[in-house]
């Protein structure tokens, strides 16, 4: 029988983590409130002691705690990261997700023991690119690019071990591979890699248009919400643009990814841990999905039966898409 | 007085999918007129068009020789299947110099001396080291990082190179928006991209231009030109600047950078020989100035 799939839930505050973890995450991922980690929005994230805490309750509780420096060092400043690292490991992670190559390596000198994980900001997506950097750094887990199909993460997972592969499977999705992407530096001079932003909040305005939203990212529209449309977030790879004189949602609709049908298949080809993105989440919806999840997640240990339904409804009101892990997707 | 050392001139990879007569003969005008010191070739964007590159590349590769231009082999950036990876390894195996331009590439590589093209993440002075210790021995630094990040990184070796023209490449993807664009799924393209000499024009639906696509490649609508910034990139130890052809005269282009890394152009003139061109967008310098890359010139 095949070990039971992880369920690696994200934890943008303290209280966060504790709904997660109550909810039944296997691992919470959070990061430190700076520049170090990929999710660097106001409000968010932890300093040292909140972090200390944390790993602290989640270990009472039987649960991981990967704290994620995934953000790329910025040239002259590299002391931040490192120190960064130095005080994860100090707090007890269990794992550290990283990205940067050099911090990869920082944190195999320094630290030889801890466990390192890659990023999925490091667009690991083939078995030679994992092979570098388990065989290289020791790299025991690598978060996959949601560029690949079911049949690819197969062949990867394969290939990988004894690495393991772990992908996401609900929340928010990047059209491009991630940590490849500089479109939000481009529109905004803010971006993932070096500031752990995208479409920052700070750039994006709205206005009243003939009772119509117009919402832009850095001064560029990328949506314009009639009356009746909910208005979502304006991310710039979501947005409706024109090309060849056709308006269109060119690089992807707004829609976020569910693969719950895939659980089943994604669980048997070894996949070991299931991710869910959203550390800008509510405790609410942290909640209600992580519950779901381990539910299914039960389920599929037990032979039981996965209630898809519900898994579904998740998304209600919302888009959703299994993205690239279909290969009609591309 | 101190000088900094002559800077060389990589013309970089068509990124584009041009017909291949026009291929041919944008290289063979390179080869006999254009002033830079080596060339890299191949596909780097679309598995797809890699035939039909293949089919001529060695004539190509012969005449730029011919020419004095020192060839480097560039390869995918986004590799997935295990035939894009296979392909890689028998260039490598065929003792070609490689530019690496995907993790998956290096790893391959194991060591032997190669170039890096401007599609990995090397953001800092401590990545750079551990490429150059694997066998980069020239790095071209990714378009978005700002001049003070370039100054940390050129200091201390003869491997930093800039992107300094063309359109700055942005992002990556596992999906063809032009095929998207034109209601076709990725495997039936019919090669359209093939329409768009500069890749395909992208404005927000205001009217105002933003992006342009290159099959599963995003770029920004401006063009690069590090022409301000050239005689602070020779002084911070910047080895190479690297030209990204578009459709515009290259040998032009190529020209005018040799003049301002010689100090024999000034920046006006440059910036007025320029935009003489047939450019696909205005001239942009933001990146380097660490502002919006989609930054305009303004003077």
């Amino acid at each position: 029988m095949r070990a039971v799939p992880e369920l690696v839930c994200p934890a943008g505050t303290p209280a966060g983590l504790r709904v997660a973890v109550e909810a039944g995450a296997h691992s919470v991922y959070c990061g430190f409130r700076d520049e170090t980690n990929a999710r660097n929005f106001p409000g968010l994230n932890f300093d040292r002691a909140e972090m200390r805490e944390a790993v602290a309750f989640a270990h009472e509780h039987g649960a991981k705690v990967l704290i994620a420096l995934n953000t790329f060092m910025r040239a002259g400043s590299l002391e931040v990261w490192y120190r960064g690292v130095d005080d994860a490991v100090e707090a007890g992670a269990d794992a550290l997700i990283l990205a940067d190559v050099a911090l990869i390596d920082y944190a195999r000198r320094t630290h030889p023991k801890q466990r390192l994980h890659l990023s999925v900001q490091a667009a690991a997506a083939t078995p030679e690119a994992i092979a570098f950097y388990r065989d290289r750094y020791g790299i025991a887990r690598v978060v996959l690019p949601r560029v690949l199909t079911v049949e690819e993460i197969a062949r990867l997972t394969a290939q990988s071990a004894p690495c393991e592969t772990e992908v996401f499977v609900f929340g928010g999705l990047c059209v491009m591979a991630e940590g490849r992407c500089m479109m939000s530096s481009y529109a905004t001079g803010k971006s993932p890699n070096m500031t752990g932003v995208c479409s920052p909040p700070s750039h994006v305005t709205y206005r009243d248009e003939g009772g119509a939203l117009i919402a832009s990212v850095g001064g560029f529209t990328v949506e314009r919400f009639e009356n009746s449309e909910p208005a979502g977030y304006p991310t710039l790879c979501k947005g409706r643009f024109s090309a060849r004189g056709i308006t269109s949602h060119l690089f992807e609709d707004p829609v976020s990814l569910n693969a719950v049908e895939l659980l089943p298949r994604l669980a048997e080809i070894g996949v070991t841990a299931f991710k869910i993105e959203g550390r800008q989440r509510g405790r609410a919806y942290i909640a209600t999905v992580v519950k779901a999840f381990r539910r299914a997640i039960d389920a599929l240990a037990s032979g039981g039966k996965i209630d898809f339904e519900e898994l579904r409804a998740l998304t209600e009101g919302q888009r959703d898409t299994v993205g690239a892990y279909r290969k009609a997707w591309r | 007085m101190m000088t900094a050392p002559r800077m060389s001139l990589t013309l970089g990879p068509v990124l584009y999918n041009w017909p291949i007569a026009r291929w041919i003969d944008f290289y063979n005008r390179i080869a006999d007129e254009a002033p830079v010191d080596r060339v890299c070739i191949g596909e780097t964007i679309c598995s797809k068009r890699k035939p039909f590159v293949d089919e001529v590349i060695l004539g190509t590769v012969d005449r730029l020789e011919r020419g004095g231009k020192e060839v480097v082999y560039s390869t995918l950036a986004l590799p997935t299947t295990k035939r894009e990876v296979r392909d890689i390894g028998d260039m490598i195996q065929a003792g070609y110099l490689v530019e690496a331009n995907d993790i998956t590439t290096v790893h391959l590589l194991n060591g032997r001396p190669h170039a890096v093209g401007p599609f990995l993440n090397i953001y800092n002075e401590a990545a750079l080291a551990v490429h150059l210790k694997l066998g980069a021995t020239r790095v071209c630094l990714p378009p978005e990082l700002p001049l003070g990040s370039i100054r940390a990184m050129a200091a201390g070796n003869d491997a930093v190179e800039v992107f300094a023209f063309g359109r700055p490449p942005l992002a990556l993807s596992a999906r063809c928006y032009h095929a998207r664009s034109h209601g076709m799924p990725k495997d039936a393209c019919q090669f359209v991209c093939e329409r768009d000499s500069d890749g395909m024009d992208v404005s927000t639906i205001d009217g105002v231009p933003f992006l342009a696509v290159n099959g599963i490649q995003t770029l920004g609508y401006v063009v690069t030109a590090a022409v301000r910034e050239t005689g602070a990139l020779r002084e911070a130890g910047v080895v190479s600047l690297r030209l990204s052809p578009q459709s515009c005269d290259m040998v032009r282009v190529a020209m005018i950078f040799r003049g301002l890394a010689d100090g024999h152009t000034t920046e006006k003139e440059a910036t007025e020989a320029l935009g003489a061109l047939a450019l696909p967008g205005p001239l942009s310098d933001g990146f380097l100035r660490g502002l919006p890359g989609c930054t305009a010139e303004v003077d």
